[in-house]
């Protein structure tokens, strides 16, 4: 009746799970009670589950990277905790079968549920306000994206309470992910949460490559769309030709698992290597997936900033576009260990190496944009200087570990892991703090404190380098990566330091939270009227702070790159508009109920609760068929209502 | 081929703009499926992609099993095919049809489309259970993983392709041919399409290049 599922999945033996496990869902809890008790179900029902506007669904994506984060930044701490004090005769206080779910679940979350639904909740936010258009293509089945994405989140959070998650580190290589080495659920949590959101991180990039392609403001050739408008195409092209490889893989790994099938095993014909390559042939991509928007923000950060046009256009174009291609020609370089013989590795290590160039062009053109600018030092611009710096030092390492016999040596070392920390900390989430903070006044209507922005700043930054420096000696030492005991006490100070990082880290979070807090109990004092704090040079800033649910009550026509700067600069009075009627999507409870039988067939499928799996599929599908039934999925603002609400508006 | 024939350019596009250079504004809705749909397809041949290449690495690995040239009947994988490929055909004139709001053909030709795309499918399940009864199911070696998985694939493809058939002919009966319902019939029409392809790539890599291992 319920599968392999029992009490004993409930870890009552073990106290910190418990711990852990007591504290989160008292924490959900006590949020689910205080929506009750305040009433504002109805609310969020309406307003926010149930719509299909980009802008609530961009915010609902930060808030669920932002959230993870923590998930994600626990993790960290308790990896760190253990390493600095389980040193010789000292074991620490995670036993191996739980540090190994720690090390594994940290990876899997950073990734998919912090890095992406950050980078993907700016693209949403952001891209079709840029593009000067309403919505994207696909209203509804964005909402159907995010949903997906937060169902994978919640079933990789429902193994800290019942069973166990992976042991097999992030990536899940076979053979030990095969059912034969990892038989319990821990493989199937982490293998089903990745494929319902990366289905749903999937219908993202089609979603956004045709909305980018195909709706634009009238007059917004291609090359007068922002820069973050292209890195947001580059990104997306790389979600739709990457993920499927990935979605294809854990096919075959479920297949191995479920059917006893022989893709990757040690018999039969199986073969491993296979697994690591397909694997790659995704994940190489992928980490450019993540940091090509970062540039994007950054790009819009310095040119706003300084108040000057971002310099050479074009070649960050080019160069965007090149990285795009180049990210496929490069997975190898994961694994010259494998040994592919000196001519492969050659090919790939320098493929590698030249990957480095467009990122180059890029940070001359960020800085050429900066000099004899008037830089206004505001948060995403600290952010935007010290990913220059942090990002070029983690991009050298890469070259570095891009040379195979270099790489033979700190294969799987503490330096891989400093050297990935390096990019993705310095690239991903300061590019997502800058943009959370360039943005976040066009979302809400108010600007967030600048002092505690500066202080989160500065803690991300020196806890950043106290954290992973260490871990580049450390590794040139000869420490390998997820360690759970250390055998070399001389190691020990240097993972105090990192220790230390961590915990400066942490600081930075908690400033961001007290920045929220503030910033929310000020808001009257910090009101943007104008819909332009920052003088802002793309359409976004043409509008008012929130946006009205239809961005622009006329779609504005564009002459020239930078097109609100340039309208600013010829200083046209404001004409009123010939309102016209506008056509919006429909709120739709699809996404919500598809991702709530995706739950159900996950969790089931998990537990091998084979009846619960079949009710869940067909009760997704019936979703999908109840919704696409229907015709009606717009309804018409007319001309008189947007007139009124732009009155009111303009005259405010 | 049907796209450019019904499609609708958008009214009055500004000289300086219609070059080609995208700045014409918002596509229209029926531009904007399409063009969404055909990203979409090209994703799941991507995904077909991850699977060709398995096949191909484990194409040899037999493990002392039987090889594909013992397992093979290319007699029925012919007609298989065939129908298949003639699916395609009335799945082209039942688009036509549609797009000239002839309903009645369209119901014939989605009639034969789907006898078509069921003769194909019940080929497909007898062969996989002739092979599963020999002994050589998918889990005799990394070949047969190899196999399975990618035929099966595209035969779940097709097989959810019928179910959406019949879903859009449903529509169609309820409906009427409306724009919306057109729209829905171009994404089903790329999608059997596309299946096609791929089948041509199976057929290709997987029974003839099998036959003659």
């Amino acid at each position: 009746m319920l599968g392999r599922l029992s009490w004993a999945a409930i870890p009552l033996d073990q106290p910190l799970p418990l711990y852990a496990m007591g504290v989160v869902v008292l924490g959900i809890l006590a949020v689910l009670a205080l929506v009750t008790v305040k009433g504002w179900w109805p609310y969020l029902w309406r307003e926010w589950i149930t719509s299909v506007d980009h802008k609530r669904i961009g915010v609902m994506y930060v808030i669920l990277g932002l959230v993870m984060l923590l998930r994600g930044y626990s993790d960290a701490i308790m990896m760190r905790t253990q390493q600095a004090i389980a040193v010789g005769n000292a074991q620490g206080y995670l036993p191996p079968d739980h540090y190994d779910q720690i090390f594994s679940a940290h990876g899997s979350i950073m990734i998919f549920f912090v890095a992406m639904p950050l980078v993907i909740g700016l693209m949403n936010f952001a891209v079709p306000l840029q593009l000067g258009v309403r919505d994207v293509a696909f209203p509804t089945l964005n909402s159907v994206s995010f949903w997906l994405t937060a169902t994978g989140a919640l079933l990789i959070n429902v193994s800290l309470v019942i069973g166990s998650f992976a042991r097999t580190g992030w990536m899940g290589y076979p053979p030990l992910s095969e059912l034969a080495f990892s038989p319990d659920e821990g493989v199937d949590y982490y293998l089903w949460s990745l494929q319902i959101s990366g289905i749903g991180t999937l219908l993202t990039g089609v979603n956004f490559v045709t909305t980018i392609l195909k709706l634009r403001a009238p007059g917004m050739t291609y090359m007068r769309m922002p820069v973050f408008c292209w890195t947001a195409l580059a990104s997306n092209l790389l979600i739709v030709a990457a993920f499927p490889i990935l979605t294809a893989t854990f096919v075959m790994l479920l297949l191995d698992r479920y059917l006893g099938f022989h893709f990757f095993t040690n018999d039969a014909g199986g073969n491993q290597m296979m697994y690591v390559n397909l694997f790659w042939a995704w994940g190489h991509p992928e980490v450019y997936i993540l940091i090509l928007p970062a540039f994007g923000v950054f790009s819009e950060v310095a040119a706003t900033f300084s108040g000057k046009g971002l310099f050479s256009y074009r070649s960050m174009v080019l160069a965007t576009l090149g990285i795009c291609i180049l990210s496929f020609m490069v997975w190898l370089h994961h694994f010259f260990t494998m040994g592919a013989g000196a001519d492969v590795n050659a090919f790939f290590g320098i493929m590698s190496a030249i990957i480095a160039v467009p990122t180059g062009a890029k940070v001359f053109n960020w800085l050429f944009t900066l000099y004899r600018g008037r830089i206004v030092f505001k948060t995403p611009v600290l952010f935007l200087v010290g990913f220059m710096v942090t990002f070029v030092i983690g991009g050298l390492t890469g070259v570095l570990l891009a040379v195979p016999p270099v790489d033979f040596v700190l294969h799987n070392s503490a330096f891989l892991v400093a050297h990935f920390h390096n990019v993705i900390i310095g690239g991903v989430v300061y590019g997502a703090l800058a943009g959370y903070n360039y943005w976040f006044p066009k979302a809400f209507g108010f600007t967030l404190d600048e002092w505690w922005g500066k202080a989160s700043f500065w803690c991300w930054l020196i806890g950043f380098y106290l954290a992973f420096t260490p871990l580049y000696v450390l590794g040139l030492m000869g420490m390998t990566r997820r360690l759970q005991h250390i055998p070399d006490p001389s190691w020990q100070p240097l993972l105090l330091v990192a220790e230390a990082g961590a915990i400066v880290i942490f600081c930075g979070i908690l400033c961001q939270i007290a920045q929220l807090y503030v910033s929310i109990r000020t808001r009257e004092q910090r009101l943007d009227l104008t819909g332009d704090p920052w003088n802002g040079r793309t359409l976004e800033w043409s509008t008012s702070s929130p946006p009205p649910a239809y961005n622009y009550a006329v779609l504005p026509r564009v002459e020239t790159i930078d097109a609100f700067w340039h309208k600013k600069r010829t200083g046209r009075a404001p004409v009123e508009p010939a309102y016209e009627n506008i056509e919006m999507p429909r709120n739709s409870p699809a996404g919500f109920i598809t991702a709530f039988f995706a739950v159900v067939m996950g969790f089931a499928l998990i537990w091998h609760i084979w009846w619960m799996a079949i009710v869940g599929l067909l009760a997704a599908a019936v979703t999908v068929l109840v919704a696409g039934w229907s015709d009606e999925r717009e309804h018409e603002i007319s001309a008189t209502e947007i007139a009124q609400m732009e009155r009111a508006r303009l005259g405010a | 081929m049907t796209i450019a024939t019904i499609d609708t350019l958008p009214t009055a596009v500004p000289a300086e703009l219609a070059r080609g250079r995208g700045g014409g504004g918002p596509a229209p809705k029926r531009t904007v499926v399409a063009y969404g749909f055909w990203i979409f397809i090209l994703s799941d041949i991507v995904m077909f992609s991850g699977l060709f290449a398995a096949y191909a690495v484990l194409s040899g690995n037999t493990a002392g099993g039987p090889t594909g040239s013992e397992l093979f009947n290319l007699r029925n994988v012919f007609i298989e095919t065939m129908c298949l490929l003639f699916s395609s055909y009335t799945c082209g004139l039942g688009a036509l049809s549609a797009e000239r709001r002839q309903a009645g053909r369209f119901l014939i030709f989605a009639a034969l489309t789907f006898v078509l795309g069921a003769a194909f499918l019940f080929i497909e399940a007898s062969e996989f259970a002739g092979m599963v009864e020999k002994g050589a199911g998918p889990s005799r070696s990394g070949f047969l993983s190899g196999f399975f998985t990618l035929v099966g694939t595209h035969g779940v493809h097709v097989t959810s392709g019928l179910i959406w058939l019949i879903y859009l002919v449903a529509q169609v009966v309820a409906k009427g041919l409306r724009p919306a319902v057109l729209r829905r019939l171009l994404c089903w029409s790329l999608f059997w399409h596309a299946l096609d392809i791929v089948w041509v790539g199976v057929f290709t890599l997987v029974y003839l290049m099998g036959d003659f291992r």
